[in-house]
């Protein structure tokens, strides 16, 4: 009988001071602290075509950080398919880690979860301040007015990729600069089975990517001003329906393009059945794919009409991954370092090189490794005709629900059915039902 | 002393000619009593540990306006009484009205997949009781989706089910020359057959594996004595073989409903983060109207809807089915 009391009473502890832990790990409030100076743990996005390429670029630069400060970073490669989860795991749990790369357009979704350091004036002093950084990277850090949640890492802008061989056997001899064009050109490539232009029509960030930009086009855009969801103006459903349109009223697209989620429609490029794409820094993926770097060209993506500008000669989103610091963190003054090193000239040079994107950090950028015909375009994108996506709280609700318009949309240009501006305004209705009410 | 009064009264007349004897076998009884609730004591705090602290937490979360500008202190989320719950079942709005036809399309699922799981369980099963050679090989064989990892057996039927490229196409088109097109199997209407197939696919092992066990106890001379009084094949299984797995059924189709009901991983790994209308089961529902638009409140409560659908359905299943089998059994 005792023992068996003693079991019970056992029993109970044991089970109390699970409880107890478990429900101890809530975040602690605090704003980071000192307490292991000599680690780091850092989540990177998936830069490379894999984690290992990720890994091999990132580890030798990990291992030269050590040297020069001693702290020791764990570097973890997360997936762009859990990344945003496990940041939101981390942050509601407040064990994650202490540095972490965020696509930029997450700035001030992740900013008003209170997850992120703020970048005030001390924290950006620490890394050689705010003027390093290029004008256009930092429109994506965070809410107009409020300090940045990240720092600008690496830079990226879409441009139009085109097959030289599918322009030649059908010959084109220029690469199109209007939409105008595009759809001409596309025309002329689609027949026996090859196709103009491929999209990724079940990917939901790569939609909003180009349905924004097409916005802009059409004097649109998904917010207004102060901050609420606008979806449905004539500007966004004309945005929209044009996108959609590729496939179901230009037939430029194969229909199959609207189930691609995980970059089919480039397999499909470097397999000579798609001319064309509008993509981020391509140039790693086609050589991953067996493409040669002769066999590809590049161009500005197409605008309305004339030049790419600012308004609504927008081509591109700004994209990029922004670098930040775990509010959490228990080395912040490690954090700041490693930023300070990830941000350094060197390093800047090092790692885009290695990513084919474009460097945030002005000095880096006047490294001639970045003027080459290719990443020229790019570079002169951002600078002239890039717009950040709406740098509101509910960006990451947005990328979701309209996303998701838009790949119900192409399942319906797929399968035959009419896309009209009514259907489409429908479906963006039914979308912005779906924002959070402010 | 409840006790006293609880006692028959021909014990205590016993008690007071011999008290000293009376005491002794009552203690013990006590402790027979007792010790089974002692050993399940640890399991039992686990299990509220394990399973019901997250789930009163979730049910908290459900009446808090839990979004992203609170989830790093969720403690300090404004309570918000039933909002959370009238945006879920308001079914004249878009969120209930999506939540409702969600609930809808699992309920059409799940009898279609709860319903040829048991039968292709049961139909095999009933075939392998025979001994012919081979019937070791087939047995495992059919086990094998049962073993497979879900997330590498999904992944794979997510591949055969590509519309350019995957083999379902291939056969179906390219070879047997159905349709004009290649159809779509992971985006529109078709979404739901490619579901409902990789559902039955992964779940009839478990129906065979629980009916194969089940037959292991019906006599064979319960057999033997109808094939003698002349009963075919179809009457021995109507009368002898489905009565006698009534037990198993009632379990089976149970948790077959359960986790078909729940089943998260099939339709998340088919079709991604946003699931074609045809194909929207409502646990993927619930999770895109909480980790997709941040909302943990209205998914909290989406879920604690659920959770007392599945409690209803479960509890009102049992009571029926338990009541006809008393019946059957007097």
């Amino acid at each position: 009988m005792r023992r068996i009391r003693v079991a019970a009473v056992g029993a109970v502890t044991l089970s109390l001071v699970l409880t107890a832990a478990a429900c101890g790990g809530g975040s602690t409030g605090g704003s980071g602290s000192n307490e292991q100076p000599r680690t780091l743990t850092y989540w990177a996005s998936n830069q490379g075509a894999s984690i290992e390429v990720d890994k091999k670029v990132l580890q030798p630069e990990l291992d030269k950080f050590e040297k020069q400060t001693g702290i020791k970073v764990k570097l973890e490669v997360v997936p762009w398919a859990d990344l945003l989860n496990r940041i939101l795991t981390a942050t509601t749990s407040g064990q994650g880690p202490d540095i972490l790369n965020i696509g930029n357009t997450w700035s001030a979704s992740l900013q008003s979860t209170g997850a992120l350091l703020p970048w005030d004036a001390k924290n950006l002093e620490a890394i050689g301040g705010k003027d390093r950084f290029v004008e256009s990277a930092l429109g994506s850090t965070g809410a107009p007015g409020q300090d940045p949640a990240a720092v600008p890492l690496y830079s990226m802008a879409y441009a139009l990729y085109y097959n030289k061989k599918m322009f030649k056997d059908a010959g084109i001899t220029k690469p199109p600069a209007t939409w105008d064009e595009l759809i001409a050109t596309g025309k002329k490539i689609s027949k026996d089975g090859k196709w103009g232009i491929g999209v990724e029509g079940s990917n939901l960030s790569n939609n909003i990517h180009q349905v924004f930009v097409l916005g802009k086009q059409h004097g649109a855009d998904f917010f207004t001003a102060d901050g609420k969801a606008d979806f449905t103006s004539d500007g966004a459903v004309a945005a929209v329906k044009q996108y959609v349109d590729l496939m179901a009223a230009q037939k430029i697209t194969g229909p199959g393009n609207a189930e691609y989620a995980q970059n089919q429609s480039l397999s499909d490029f470097a397999k000579n059945k798609t001319g064309m794409v509008l993509w981020q820094t391509a140039s790693a993926t086609f050589k991953a794919q067996g493409m040669k770097d002769d066999e590809w060209g590049v161009a500005p993506a197409p605008v309305p009409s004339g030049q790419p500008g600012a308004g609504r000669q927008t081509n591109s989103m700004v994209a990029g991954i922004n670098l930040a610091v775990f509010k959490n963190t228990k080395n912040i003054d490690g954090a700041l370092k490693f930023v300070k090193f990830m941000t350094s000239d060197d390093e800047q040079k090092t790692l885009n090189k290695a990513y084919g994107s474009i460097p945030p950090v002005k000095t880096a950028q006047q490294d001639p490794a970045f003027s080459d015909p290719a990443l020229a375009v790019l570079r002169d994108t951002l600078a002239t005709s890039a717009a950040a996506l709406p740098q509101v709280p509910e960006e990451s609700q947005f990328e979701t629900v309209v996303g998701t318009a838009v790949k119900e949309l192409f399942a319906d240009a797929a399968a035959g059915r009419a896309v009209t501006t009514e259907s489409v305004r429908a479906k963006l209705e039914k979308a912005q039902q779906q924002m959070p009410k402010k | 002393m409840t006790e006293t009064v609880l006692t028959p009264p021909s014990e205590r007349a016993a008690r007071k000619a011999a008290p000293g004897e009376a005491r002794a076998p009552r203690r013990s009884g006590r402790r027979r009593i007792a010790l089974p609730y002692l050993l399940l004591l640890p399991a039992l705090l686990l299990e509220l540990l394990v399973h019901l602290v997250p789930m009163l937490m979730g049910i908290t979360m459900s009446f808090r306006e839990l979004t992203q500008f609170y989830i790093r202190n969720w403690s300090e989320a404004p309570w918000s009484g039933l909002d959370n719950f009238t945006v879920a079942i308001d079914f004249d709005a878009p969120v209930g009205q999506a939540l409702f036809k969600s609930f809808l399309t699992t309920c059409l699922f799940t009898v279609l997949s709860v319903g040829l799981c048991w039968l292709l369980g049961t139909a095999a099963a009933v075939f392998l009781q025979e001994n012919f050679r081979g019937r070791g090989f087939l047995r495992t064989l059919f086990l094998v989706p049962y073993a497979l990892p879900v997330y590498a057996a999904v992944i794979t039927w997510a591949f055969m089910f590509q519309r350019d490229n995957g083999i379902i196409n291939h056969v179906l088109h390219d070879q047997l020359g159905i349709g004009d097109s290649p159809a779509f199997w992971l985006i529109g209407d078709n979404s739901f057959w490619a579901l409902l197939v990789v559902s039955v696919w992964k779940g009839w092992p478990f129906a065979f594996l629980t009916v194969m066990a089940g037959l292991q106890n019906i006599p064979r001379d319960m057999y033997e004595a109808a094939a003698l009084d002349g009963a075919g094949v179809w009457k021995q299984i109507r009368h002898i073989t489905l009565p006698s797995l009534r037990p198993v059924n009632q379990v089976l189709v149970l948790v077959l409903f359960l986790w078909t009901f729940n089943d998260f991983n099939t339709p998340f790994v088919l079709f991604g983060k946003a699931a074609p209308e045809a194909a929207d089961l409502i646990s993927l529902h619930i999770y895109q109207s909480s980790f997709q638009t941040w909302n943990f409140g209205t998914g909290s409560a989406m879920s604690v809807l659920l959770l007392l659908f599945l409690l209803v359905v479960t509890g009102v299943y049992l009571l029926l089915t338990t009541r006809g089998r008393k019946a059957t059994d007097v």
